[in-house]
């Protein structure tokens, strides 16, 4: 995909030219428009109705429902407060969710990028087989690391603070980040390389002032996807963070479901917070990000 | 334009210092991912093969049992495949739902998105619409469903229509009749946006001359779909069906949060399953062979996959 924005169209048509003609066609295509109106509300009212909940007063949302709003029009951000202080803890998670996808992007991002070097550019034996393995690695599912995993982590204690996860995360992300950057270090010109080699840079050196910046698309879209793997992971969370005070907001919310099952107004405000920097992250670099999901769709 | 290779000025190194560089970058490169990969998932990949031949008390090698995880899990355990009575149920079987109806939902409903929207000026609109729910963690969806499922119809979206209509209301949720029916429609709305854009742009890689000699020729719109764009997108839509049988392997966010499995057992997937074997079952064997079974339905689905990847450019 090399479209500047991921989701623009380019199907150019021939212009009408007359009044009927630009009558007929838009009548034509009443039935398209009704059908895209229905599906954009499907798509966007069970959205829509928990963020206008998460705005409303505690006594509201339980006596009428979210599109009766209109009528009334009282919003509060006591729920935000709430869910984000004492009784909710989201604040803490969200720290914790930083704490733990920033690494567990970060170190991925930089232990593949420096495999997938060796792999395109580097001369060593059994290079092809070993690459080979890697991809096979691909296909392995988280679930068969937990129960080795944990028999290794717990008695170190590492379950307790975020070393657990971090290094869970990151061994999960490097066969796929390795063969995404591979096939795309490979397809650098290799005069480039090679002149740089020649003029006596290290590998180092290519890496650094060439490779790297050569492939900041490839390697935004990893970063990208990686970040939100993790931020979005509910399961490796349950498995390898053992201490309440280390959740990550996902399992915050998991657990505010637990405890208050029908408190809308905090589950509401609650999966907002866990939603915002997807949503930030998703408006802001959507092109990467859509990149970044497709090529991750392999994963 | 193909530069003839310069003529090396520079005089070499010895090729035996060359070489002993070389290992030393290659070392630096690869070791560390190397490390890594084979103590986190060579080692626990290996382990837990082994596991599922084993009792397993604990996570340990306790005591061989051969195969008999394996034939629990098939033969004598209704919550992961009971073929007594029909439609047989269990995990294995929910997970085959899945497939049939989420994957077939998806490619639906995203094909008939790509085609309309490439038909309308706010494209772009419609189909970050319908994208959005794929930025957003399941834990998330799970929310904004629970929310829209409600059986409260202060509360519920669907249970205040089906009020309006005199019916109801409805626990989706807590039946087991409509529970797995629920569930999926809440897969298949979080997934139509990357159906979408994939085949939005399969769409578009169309040759406009085909499309336009098919109009010339009198094809009308329906046809346009059936003759040219359903066979033109039949690949893609294949890697597509895919990919999304893996993340139904996969599944297991949605359903932890939204049911827990329940009610009962009835809503429960194989990634479900072991996860539930495994920890607060404390059955670590079992769970391995349920890990084990994943393992062996996404080995065919991910070579296929990969096969296909391969070919495509990344960017």
């Amino acid at each position: 995909m090399t479209r500047a924005g991921a989701f623009a169209g380019d199907i150019v048509r021939p212009k009408p030219r007359t009044t009927s003609e630009r009558l007929v066609r838009a009548i034509n295509k009443t039935p398209i428009h009704i059908a895209l109106a229905l599906i954009g509300l499907i798509w966007l009212a069970p959205t829509v109705g928990l963020l206008v909940t998460s705005f409303r007063p505690r006594g509201d949302i339980q006596s009428t429902g979210w599109w009766e709003t209109i009528f009334t029009l009282r919003f509060t951000l006591e729920n935000y407060e709430q869910v984000l202080t004492a009784q909710g803890g989201m604040l803490g998670a969200f720290v914790n969710s930083v704490l733990i996808s920033v690494p567990s992007t970060i170190l991925p991002l930089v232990l593949a990028s420096g495999a997938a070097y060796a792999f395109s550019w580097l001369h060593f034996p059994l290079r092809d087989t070993l690459f080979l393995i890697v991809v096979a690695l691909l296909m392995v599912p988280v679930q068969l690391a937990f129960i080795p995993l944990l028999n290794l982590f717990r008695p170190l204690g590492w379950t307790q603070g975020f070393l657990a996860i971090w290094l869970a995360h990151t061994a999960y992300a490097l066969p796929f980040g390795i063969f995404l950057l591979r096939n795309f270090f490979i397809t650098l010109p290799k005069d480039l390389i090679e002149a740089a080699r020649i003029d006596g840079s290290s590998n180092i050196g290519i890496f650094r002032n060439i490779v790297v910046p050569l492939s900041v698309p490839a390697i935004a879209a990893y970063g990208i996807f990686q970040f939100l793997w993790v931020w979005n992971d509910l399961l490796m969370s349950l498995v390898f963070v053992q201490t309440g005070s280390n959740f990550p907001m996902t399992r915050q919310v998991q657990n505010l479901l637990g405890q208050y099952g029908t408190e809308w107004h905090l589950l509401a405000a609650g999966a907002f917070v866990l939603m915002a920097v997807p949503l930030i992250v998703f408006f802001s670099l959507q092109r990467y990000f859509v990149q970044g999901l497709l090529a991750g769709s392999v994963k | 334009m193909s530069v003839a290779p310069a003529p090396a000025v520079v005089p070499r190194p010895p090729d035996r210092l060359r070489s002993e560089g070389r290992n030393w970058s290659t070392l630096l490169f690869l070791g560390p991912a190397a490390v890594l990969l084979i103590v986190f998932l060579v080692y626990p990949t290996i382990y837990t093969i082994i596991l599922s031949f084993n009792r397993g008390r604990r996570g340990e090698f306790s005591s061989w049992v051969g195969l008999k995880n394996y034939q629990d899990l098939l033969g004598n355990d209704p919550d992961f495949l009971d073929l007594s009575h029909f439609p047989p149920s269990g995990a294995l079987f929910n997970n085959v739902l899945w497939i049939i109806f989420y994957v077939g939902f998806v490619l639906f409903l995203g094909l008939v998105v790509a085609v309309m929207a490439t038909r309308v000026r706010y494209e772009s609109i419609i189909k970050a619409i319908v994208f959005v729910p794929m930025a957003v963690a399941a834990t998330a969806l799970g929310i904004i469903w629970l929310f829209v499922y409600s059986p409260d119809p202060n509360i519920g979206l669907v249970n205040s229509i089906l009020g309006v209509a005199h019916v109801g209301p409805i626990s989706f949720l807590g039946d087991t009749a409509w529970v797995n029916a629920a569930l999926i429609a809440v897969g298949v709305w979080g997934s139509v946006g990357f159906a979408t854009v994939i085949l939005s742009a399969a769409i578009k890689a169309i040759p406009t001359e085909i499309m336009e000699a098919a109009r010339t020729d009198g094809a009308n719109e329906r046809q346009i779909f059936t003759r040219i764009i359903v066979p033109m997108v039949s690949l893609p839509m294949s890697v597509l069906a895919v990919t999304l049988i893996v993340n139904v392997i996969k599944l297991f966010d949605l359903i932890f949060v939204m049911t827990g499995g329940g009610p009962g057992s009835a809503s429960r997937v194989v990634a479900f399953t072991m996860y539930q074997e495994s920890f607060p079952s404390g059955q670590f064997g079992k769970g391995a062979a349920v890990a084990v079974v994943m393992l062996i339905i996404l080995v065919p689905l991910m070579i296929f996959n990969l096969r296909r990847f391969r070919t495509a450019a990344v960017t």
